[in-house]
């Protein structure tokens, strides 16, 4: 039995507000201390913007729940600061094979491009993830870092004041009360702060059930995504295999909409379905069992004035996929660099719109991704379960049916078309993946790599042309990061950033998104590009 | 350049192949006739590959007297 989650991390202790005569103030409060908490909280502190998280809980959360982390995902925690101990923890797998009734149809590869620093995608238990953040919130706050981290708090109540929030806080020794300038409610798809504003959080319910089971085995499954449509241990239903650090394995079983779910989780009516699929002389242990239904849905803006919402508590998506954890880590990719320019006074408030207009979009993307998914695993009707199993027959014999099969669409990171923030593409012949909008691809230079290169700062990529090393725009400072196509001898870098052009240069975002990109340096044009990208001047 | 759905005749020998068809489904089940069915449609609608083309032919089967 892992106990990692048994080990309270961050402890309730008194805190000098409690004894406060006047509500002490914070810049930033961030309520829930789950990954895109203490992302969010991360990001912020460590440049240099104070960040107070208060959670009811003091521990990692409980079972292994998100499991797979994305590319783009790991990319944000290198930005952060703890990219390689994921990395180091995590299962890399590539392979995934998918299953209908007792045969096997057909096996894809994620073929991850070369010249990346990091994986297509790491399978890693969630609370690893959250303890590897605890740990890097912990090493910045012991280098000075403005950030705090504060267990059994529960928020009660939110005020929004028009310029502060008030925020009641309940505590094993009683109430207080402090104001914040911003607060990121981060608290999960029941958010206890979205209900006491009382806003909507609509959407499509699936009924369904499934059991998610982490069994500890020591089996010789290869590492790869086993998917099975209508399987013989689980017939009409789904299965799914992956595999976890420390032996551990993932098992989510489709059990159907009318179940008892008490009932089913009970150890003597697990054990069963999990032998009948994975055989009888496979000794295995269970860790954690749980049974989830799910929806798609989103809030109708994620910004309210002082208080935004960020992950779950924001939209929430079905697990197939892995658009979950992902796209909450994207929400506060997005959003960490704007709130800092605002509370610095270096952009208008109006830049933290569009951080709902961009993740609003990104949400939008997931729900019909992961909506489209469910709809294949799940057939929602006769007709459609006929040609979800033609497509599977086919799909063992001929090609062209793959592409159909639909056991969900890994998390890509968002391209924020048609964002405000985009200065139209100045580039035409260059890549259609770095277009504005788009998150930088990586490519390795020599033994560095680009996006260790960009960090969390706004950045003028020249590849091949000449700019001056600084400029400053509106209060943005804005640094060169100079390269030409010498630098990367496979020419990973000219595909990417180039195309047919000879020469480019990009505005790049601290999020790693590109807001601008031309075929020389235009002073003018790259001076208004980052006044757009800042919000201070609009379309 | 979008193409147009042919609402023309276009088949060479359209008994036989409507022939055809009958005999492709001749001594199956219901369910094996529906399954068959999907597959077909499946195989054609990547032969066509045009989702434009494939948009036309769902309007018309959805409504075959014309809009």
């Amino acid at each position: 039995m892992n106990k990692i989650f048994e080990v309270p991390l961050y402890p309730y202790t008194r805190s000098a507000d409690q004894d406060a005569v006047t509500p002490a103030h914070h810049r930033v409060v961030i309520v829930g201390a789950g990954p895109v908490g203490l992302a969010a909280a991360i990001d912020l502190a460590q440049q240099g913007i104070e960040a107070l998280v208060v959670d009811e809980n003091d521990k990692v959360s409980f079972g292994s729940r998100a499991i797979c982390f994305a590319k783009r995902t790991i990319e944000i925690a290198d930005r952060l600061g703890c990219g390689t101990p994921l990395v180091d923890k995590g299962v890399q797998w590539n392979i995934g094979k998918v299953f209908f009734d007792d045969r096997k149809v057909y096996d894809f590869n994620l073929l991850p491009e070369d010249g990346h620093k990091r994986p297509a995608f790491i399978n890693l238990q969630q609370y690893y993830f959250e303890d590897y953040l605890v740990k890097r919130a912990r090493e910045i706050e012991a280098a000075g870092a403005p950030l705090e981290l504060r267990g059994g708090n529960k928020v009660t109540a939110v005020s929004d004041r028009g310029d502060h929030v008030d925020l009641q806080i309940d505590t094993p020794e009683g109430p207080y009360t402090i104001t914040a300038d911003y607060i990121i409610a981060c608290d999960g798809a029941a958010s206890p702060i979205r209900s006491m504003m009382g806003l909507d959080f609509v959407g499509r319910v699936f009924e369904d059930n499934f059991l998610i089971a982490d069994v500890i085995m020591e089996a010789d499954f290869p590492t790869e995504r086993w998917f099975w449509f209508d399987p013989p241990f689980n017939k009409g239903q789904s299965a799914l295999l992956h595999k976890q650090p420390d032996g551990v394995w993932r098992i989510d079983l489709q059990l159907g909409w009318d179940i008892d779910k008490a009932e089913e989780k009970k150890p003597e009516n697990v054990i069963p379905r999990l032998k009948a699929m994975l055989g009888d002389d496979v000794e295995f242990s269970l860790e954690w069992v749980s049974i989830y239904t799910f929806q798609c849905r989103r809030m109708e803006r994620f910004r309210h004035n002082r208080v935004i919402f960020a992950g779950d508590s924001a939209h929430q998506v079905s697990p197939f996929g892995a658009r979950g954890a992902n796209s909450g880590l994207q929400d506060t990719d997005n959003l960490a660099w704007k709130l800092k320019l605002v509370l610095e006074g270096r952009a208008p408030e109006a830049l933290l719109d569009s951080y709902d207009a961009e993740r609003v979009h990104g949400a939008d993307e997931n729900i019909l991704n992961s909506s489209r998914s469910t709809d294949f695993i799940t057939p929602k009707s006769a007709i459609s379960r006929i040609f979800r199993d033609a497509v599977l027959d086919l799909s063992e014999h001929h090609a062209f049916a793959r592409p159909l099969v639909n056991s969900g669409r890994l998390s890509m990171p968002c391209t924020y078309d048609g964002s405000p923030l985009n200065s139209p593409d100045a580039l035409a012949s260059g890549p259609a993946r770095t277009r504005p909008g788009s998150p930088c691809p990586d490519v390795a230079l020599g033994n560095a790599f680009l996006l260790d290169g960009l960090g969390d700062r706004f950045t003028l990529l020249t590849v091949n042309a000449e700019a001056p090393d600084s400029l400053t725009e509106g209060g943005i400072d804005v640094a060169r990061l100079a390269l030409t196509s010498k630098d990367d001898a496979t020419g990973a870098l000219a595909a990417r950033y180039l195309g047919d052009a000879p020469a480019a240069v990009y505005l790049i975002r601290p999020d790693q998104h590109v807001a601008a990109r031309f075929p020389d340096y235009d002073e003018d044009a790259i001076r208004a590009a980052i006044r757009r990208a800042t919000g201070q001047e609009m379309h | 350049m979008t193409a147009d759905l042919i609402l023309t005749p276009n088949m060479d020998r359209p008994d036989d192949i409507y022939a055809d068809l009958l005999a492709a489904h001749e001594g199956l089940s219901k369910d094996d006739s529906d399954a068959l069915n999907a597959r077909l449609i499946l195989i054609l609608m990547n032969h066509i590959g045009q989702r434009s083309v494939l948009a036309q032919a769902l309007a018309a089967a959805r409504a075959p007297t014309g809009s």
